[in-house]
């Protein structure tokens, strides 16, 4: 195959969203909010349970409050993107599918070296683990290749299959780019260039100030524990909307709020207010909502119930 | 007779068990073949990121006749049992034997299972071993409930026969057997068919695989070899790490790439941590910089532009890698010129170091006292080894050890010499881990022999407080390796120390996390079970270790190893039979006489009741002797007690050869016993000899 090679970063993003819509994928829009990474989006976290067939592709912007070096360092940032691919069940040529997608963004493999190296994935918050590879492009890990399965305490049946690619230490590998913040981001032809700093460099320095220093925290500790209270107190509902006289189980609602646990819980892991036991508790109570919306899921119609 | 291939294709296999996997499939598959009659194959296994391969050969056509003999009845039991008996062999009353059983009759019926076709047996063994296959972590894929290690993807598997070859036919979960295969996965990707092994292996080299994973490493050292030399420079061999390279690559291509000028300052230890673990680099040492300077990596493939972009994608990685480690190493560094070592040491605290056995800072206190309690048995500095110890974990804050925590101790030595500590105090932060491994040097210079011991010993008997011991699988804290380690820093530097008192002294620097002075003497067994292990190890034997394990004080495995030393050499020489089975006589009449008489003879002899000459000399050189043989063990002189033991085989030989034990007068009688009691009181002051087994060499 004999690929033009994209010109900015935004054309690397679109040329993934064509492929994987090529190939099958619905092409989802970024949930609404924050979150540590593309699994969390309920399109994987929670389509990955139940029997239900499923493909989709998006991309997740994805927070990371103690990864923000200002704006300095050139790969790290607090605030990044990710792409996601989750197909189920896996498909048989997951790997070729996935080679493709590469080839298509301007690898080629004649001259690059692609290869999988072990890695299991887990995820302690969200009760989920799964087998696969970090994949690595001449000595680069460009990509995590998952096969799920467990996710929020329940077996994969079927499997699914997930990718999830670092999309700026991708893009800044395939344009050649040193540090993130000279990327550019939308062709640099065009009449109103912007390089990946213009747009980003300041909310970085904003974002890393606050995450580390300004954050009320007494506020995030509050905030976690409403969220976590709220997300119980949904799913404890009884199933039965006595509005409509149907059977509604309020997962994604209640979901949002496991989310917006974690979120709290990692600001405060940034401004440094957990401890090393603390964390470990906080993990597990992000992890008990996470595994209450899977049992609860399973028991909706997106999640495999008949009727 | 036949050969079989069989081939397992599957995605990428985790390189660190792709040779457990294929020694795996070799066992068991031949004990599944010889559970049904088929045995004498040979066999061998190969492992490629991708493929597991079995050959095996000499395989018979089918298995023999297997004959099964059932016991039916008595002959005189009722019809109904006999028929009864018929219906479950299948056979008429004609068919059946009769055999004495016991002193009754009774029929016996012969079941014959013919034999089976092989290719029958071998599908259903390669069945069996792929869904019993025992991966330490397995997975499912797609709508399959098959676990392999990751998706399987094909099966060869053919029986080759007079150049011939046949599918062996089965299915699993969907996955059809076949003779076919595929080559390197960008390379050569295209299915082929193979009729034999030679076949295989000559196709898949021309589809750039390279099937057996030594001549992988082979190809892979020479080539790094090859390049090193041409450029003048050393490789630093790392054989863990070309044994995970190979298994990284079905197609090993060698390249030379270069460490960017702004690094080669930083520790050599930091830079070869930093390409190894993250970017599996070999790291090449200029011999006359004695630098760091360039690296070799391994690629899978041959690339359309000779390996320059692969080249460049990865010193472009190794370069975001190395920035930020010179970024930690240069943090590191600043703030200890800002605050010194202080601040680091104030943050232990808030490192646990066991949640049952409070923080580092903790810890650091712990062997302060413990290492305060060895400088004098030691005769070391006893400053510089406190000041060692107060150190020796501040390493842990700096994020250099964050990132790379196998630098710890080596960082810890770097950053003690930047802020104002003496080279032997900064050593000790790097030495006291030693030894690592079994084969791993210990630590030499005293100050970092004292923390060594310390820290291990503290560790030791900590978890034995908390009871976190180690179990037949589990030694989740590597207790075993600091016990081992224990040992070795006290041998190899031949040091006097008491273990039992040092340790019953740190029970009270423990005494927060629990009391349990039993702790001391179960941790001595550990450490004994450990130090018997290692002793035959090293092929010394186990008898010989036992005789001399309980003797003397039993704190003091130096001492130990000393008689241990003698007496091996003692029984290495020709009298030692006579002398053993002298002393073996003696104890075995004495054992008896004791068991019988309900009393010990150990009171001594009395020259007054001596009847023969014989018992008298034995007497008179038994009390030489004894005195010789005490001077010598409190001189720690083994070799010399030993010497003296060994003069009395003479006069105990004559003894037995002259001399009834048994007498009329019981006086004469028991002075004789006593007699042969100072025989193993003498003896016992260097080995329980009664615990040296039959033949000597």
């Amino acid at each position: 195959m004999n690929v033009v090679e994209p010109k900015s970063f935004q054309e690397i993003v679109l040329r993934l969203q064509n492929y994987w819509s090529d190939n099958g994928c619905a092409i989802l829009q970024p949930y609404d909010m924050e979150v540590g990474a593309g699994t969390f989006h309920p399109a994987t976290t929670l389509r990955s349970l139940g029997e239900n067939n499923w493909a989709a592709a998006y991309v997740q912007p994805s927070r990371r409050p103690s990864d923000g070096r200002y704006g300095e360092n050139p790969n790290r940032l607090q605030h990044y993107y990710q792409f996601q691919v989750i197909m189920k069940p896996s498909p048989e040529n997951f790997q070729d599918l996935y080679l493709g997608s590469l080839e298509a963004i301007g690898l080629s493999m004649t001259i690059h070296d692609i290869r999988f190296v072990e890695d299991d994935w887990e995820s302690p918050t969200l009760g989920a683990w799964g087998l696969g590879w970090e994949v690595w492009c001449d000595g680069m890990e460009v990509s995590q290749f998952t096969y799920f399965q467990q996710v929020g305490g329940h077996d994969c049946k079927p499997v699914s299959g997930e990718l999830t690619y670092g999309l700026e230490r991708l893009a800044m590998y395939i344009l050649g780019i040193n540090h993130v913040m000279e990327m550019p981001f939308n062709p640099p032809d065009a009449p109103v260039p912007l390089k990946y700093g213009d747009i980003f460099l300041q909310t970085e320095q904003e974002y890393a100030r606050w995450n580390f220093d300004a954050a009320n925290t007494d506020i995030l500790f509050k905030n976690f524990e409403e969220a976590e209270k709220e997300c119980e107190r949904i799913l404890a509902h009884s199933e039965l909307d006595p509005k409509t006289g149907k059977k509604i189980i309020m997962v994604h609602p209640a979901y949002d709020l496991c989310i917006k646990a974690s979120h709290f819980f990692n600001l405060l892991d940034a401004r440094g207010v957990i401890s090393v036991t603390e964390r470990q508790a906080y993990i597990s109570r992000v992890r008990n909502l996470a595994k209450k919306c899977a049992d609860c899921f399973v028991q909706t119609p997106a999640g495999g119930q008949k009727n | 007779m036949p050969d079989l291939l069989i081939e397992l294709l599957s995605e990428e296999i985790p390189a660190r068990i792709q040779g457990f996997a294929a020694q795996e499939l070799r066992k068991n598959m031949l004990s599944f073949l010889a559970e049904q009659g088929l045995s004498e194959i040979a066999a061998t296994a190969f492992s490629t990121p991708r493929r597991l391969t079995l050959f095996m050969t000499g395989i018979p056509e089918k298995s023999d006749d297997f004959i099964e003999e059932r016991k039916g009845p008595r002959v005189d039991a009722p019809q109904k049992a006999l028929d009864g008996f018929l219906r479950s062999v299948d056979l008429e009353l004609g068919q059946l034997n009769v055999k004495r059983d016991g002193n009754v009759d009774k029929y016996f019926a012969s079941i014959k299972t013919p034999g089976r076709i092989s290719t029958q047996i071998v599908a259903e063994a390669l069945e069996k071993t792929i869904r019993t296959f025992p991966w330490p972590k397995s997975m499912r894929w797609g709508v399959s409930s098959l676990r392999w290690v990751r998706p399987l993807k094909g099966i060869l598997c053919i029986f080759i026969k007079d150049a011939e070859h046949q599918v062996i036919d089965l299915q699993i979960d969907g996955i059809r057997s076949g003779s076919c295969t595929t080559g390197h996965r960008f390379m050569a990707p295209d299915y082929f068919t193979v009729k034999d092994f030679e076949d295989y292996k000559l196709k898949l080299r021309n589809a750039f695989v390279i099937l057996d994973n030594r001549e992988r490493s082979e190809i892979i050292l020479n080539d790094a070899n090859n390049l090193a030399f041409a450029n003048g420079l050393d490789l630093i061999n790392d054989d863990a790490l070309l044994e995970e390279v190979s298994g990284l690559v079905e197609w090993p291509v060698t390249l030379l790439g270069k460490v960017d000028n702004e690094f080669l300052d930083l520790p050599s230890e930091v830079l070869r941590a930093s390409m190894k673990e993250h970017q599996k680099f070999f790291s090449l040492k200029n011999p006359k910089t004695e630098k760091i300077e360039r690296f070799i990596t391994i690629a899978n493939i041959e690339s359309a532009d000779n390996g320059a972009t692969i080249l460049e994608g990865n010193q472009k990685v190794l370069y975001a890698r190395l920035s930020d480690a010179k970024f930690f190493w240069e943090n590191d560094l600043r703030l200890i010129q800002k605050d010194g070592l202080d601040t680091w040491l104030e943050k232990l605290k808030n490192v646990t170091f066991h949640n049952k056995l409070g923080s580092q800072a903790d810890k650091v206190l712990r062997i302060s006292a413990l290492t305060k309690k060895l400088v004098g048995p030691l005769a070391c500095d006893g400053e510089a080894a406190v000041n060692g110890a107060s150190i020796c974990k501040s390493d842990l804050i700096s994020e250099m050890v964050y990132e790379f925590p196998e630098l710890q101790g080596v960082m810890g030595r770097y950053y003690a010499i930047s802020s104002g500590y003496s080279d032997s105090v900064a050593k000790v932060c790097e030495e006291h881990y030693g030894p690592k491994g079994p084969n791993d040097p210990v630590p030499t210079a005293l100050t970092s022999v004292a923390v060594a011991l310390a820290d291990k010993l503290d560790t030791l008997l900590g978890f034995w407080i908390v009871d976190e011991k180690p179990t037949s699988s589990k030694d989740p804290f590597a207790l075993r390796r600091a016990a081992l380690g224990v040992i070795r820093i006290i041998l190899e530097n031949d040091l006097e120390l008491d273990l039992v008192e040092l340790l019953y002294d740190h029970l009270e620097d423990l005494s927060q996390y629990g009391n349990k002075p039993d702790a001391v003497s179960e941790l001595m067994a550990f450490i004994r079970d450990r130090f018997r292990i290692y002793l035959r190890d090293k092929n010394i034997r186990y008898d010989v270790v036992d005789a001399c394990l309980e003797v003397g004080n039993v704190g003091n495995l130096n001492l130990i190893a000393k008689r241990i030393n003698a007496l091996t050499n003692l029984l290495k020489s020709d009298e030692a039979e006579d002398f053993l089975q002298g002393f073996k006589r003696a104890n075995n009449i004495l054992a008896k006489a004791e068991q019988k008489d309900g009393v010990e003879y150990s009171y001594g002899a009395d020259g007054k009741y001596m009847e023969v000459d014989p018992e008298k000399e034995l007497f008179k050189a038994l009390t030489k002797q004894h005195s010789i043989v005490k001077q010598a063990v409190s001189d720690e002189d083994f070799p010399k007690a030993i010497l003296a033991i060994s003069k009395l085989r003479k006069p105990i030989d004559n003894f037995f050869e002259f001399v009834q034990v048994n007498s009329d007068n019981d006086i004469v009688k028991r002075n004789r016993l006593n007699l042969l009691g100072q025989i193993r009181t003498t003896c016992s002051l260097v080995a329980d000899l009664s615990k040296i087994e039959g033949q000597l060499r």
